[in-house]
């Protein structure tokens, strides 16, 4: 009986101390545990099938569509950027796209003003109050979008789930949608491209875009940046179904509201803004 | 209209077997000396989707089709598409080298080239898998964050081992 109640002591002071001592440790372990972390999901494969298998379908905050089936008007996916929650100068899910996308490094010989940004970070000023707001810019999956208005081919199109893409096997490079594109989110290819993404592949000749990750998406995952961002506790991008009045993204719309960016073009954007 | 198609393949086939027939016969001769494509034969893979004569005359078809249904109403996971080619036909030679799709060791060139039809796909799709790819283009500020954090482990590590 002494002895019991003695052995949960024992292991209990025996114990204390080691976390002391460890700590130094603990720290190493975790950074390279994070270094780990990054080489599996670098690929980007395992995040979809553990996404997969957490089936967070019902809330529609992820896709839970069958891939052998169509996607359908259903589901209107879409994002919700808190610009007070954006910090001034973090480009976390910049990078994020970048590596995704596997954007650099494809426009060596390109001007600035040419390279390709899927996303990029823009500082909005009130001029009535002075009022400035730091905030990602990238497609904003307009409803009724002016690129695939304008487009000769049918390369440019809506996608019955919301998603605005360029169909690269008929696009004819012909940039009339870079013009109608009221927020500068299209890049054409200037250059050959090698090496390019499984997710993405981009050539030269051709206008590219945000394809909200739409590989991820279908496969249950959520778009990269979005994932940098929550992933870095940033937490200012949500991603989720505008359809349904379950998700969080639905929820936190009808709490706090969200804003287009130029609302006066009436383009149902599928992209919205808080704090402006 | 696929009908019509495979109609037409199939007189296509009939016109080019009894063509190549007639040249066979006359130049029986010659065929040591003609240059064939030397295709490799995948390691890993077991078996093709379809038979090898199918695949080497509409492996086309099954891409072009698919590739809409993929592009425009998001239909993914249907067992032929051009990765899943990728995946299993391109593999390192010898010297654990890929032969890009400008060589003609590339199992899609190799044949290209022999037949001389003009192969667009690689313009916009990697000519490798995934796994070979050098992603040394996509380094980002994130990526030299998380270096900076692993060497700064290391050192860390190492100094540590100094002490002691």
């Amino acid at each position: 009986m002494s002895d019991n109640k003695l052995m949960p002591q024992d292991n209990l002071s025996a114990s204390a101390p080691e976390h002391g001592l460890e700590n130094g440790s603990r720290r190493e372990f975790l950074s390279k545990a994070a270094v780990a972390g990054t080489v599996t999901i670098a690929p980007g494969v395992f995040l979809h099938s553990t996404a997969r298998a957490a089936d967070m379908a019902s809330n529609g905050n992820r896709s839970s569509r069958k891939l052998t089936d169509e996607v359908s008007s259903k589901n209107r996916w879409g994002m919700l950027i808190d610009t007070a929650k954006c910090a001034d100068g973090c480009t976390d899910c910049v990078d994020a796209c970048n590596e995704e996308h596997g954007l650099l490094g494809s426009h060596e010989h390109s001007a600035d003003t040419q390279k390709t940004q899927y996303i990029r970070k823009v500082t909005l000023k009130d001029k009535s109050t002075g009022h400035e707001s730091s905030l990602p810019m990238l497609c904003q999956h307009c409803e009724t979008a002016p690129c695939a208005d304008v487009c000769p081919t049918g390369a440019s199109f809506v996608r019955a789930d919301g998603i605005a893409l360029v169909d690269k096997h008929i696009c004819i490079g012909c940039r009339y949608c870079m013009m109608a594109c009221p927020y500068k989110a299209r890049s054409f290819v200037h250059e050959n491209i090698k090496n390019q993404t499984l997710s993405s592949p981009r050539g030269k000749g051709t206008v590219e875009s945000c394809t909200m990750c739409v590989t991820r998406i279908d496969n249950g995952g959520i778009p990269a940046c979005v994932e940098a961002c929550t992933k870095e506790n940033h937490n200012a991008m949500i991603f989720g179904d505008l359809n349904n009045p379950n998700s969080t993204i639905s929820q936190e719309l009808k709490r706090r509201g969200g804003k287009q960016l130029r609302p006066d073009l009436a383009l149902n954007t599928g992209v919205r803004y808080q704090g402006l | 209209m696929n009908r019509f198609l495979r109609q037409l393949t199939t007189s296509t086939r009939v016109l080019a077997g009894s063509a190549l027939t007639a040249v066979m016969l006359i130049s029986a001769n010659a065929v040591a000396e003609t240059p064939f494509p030397t295709i490799n034969e995948p390691s890993k893979a077991e078996k093709c989707i379809q038979p090898e004569d199918e695949m080497r005359r509409n492996h086309m078809n099954y891409i072009l089709h698919e590739r809409d249904e993929t592009m425009h109403e998001g239909i993914r996971g249907e067992p032929s598409s051009l990765a899943n080619c990728i995946d299993c036909h391109v593999e390192p030679n010898e010297k654990g080298e890929i032969a890009g799709i400008e060589s003609e060791e590339h199992f899609c060139n190799a044949c290209h080239v022999y037949a001389s039809v003009q192969i667009d796909c690689f313009q916009c799709h990697a000519d490798r898998p995934q796994k070979f790819i050098d992603r040394k283009g996509g380094e980002t500020a994130h990526i030299k964050h998380k270096l900076q954090e692993a060497l700064a482990a290391a050192t860390e590590t190492e100094s540590e081992k100094g002490v002691k």
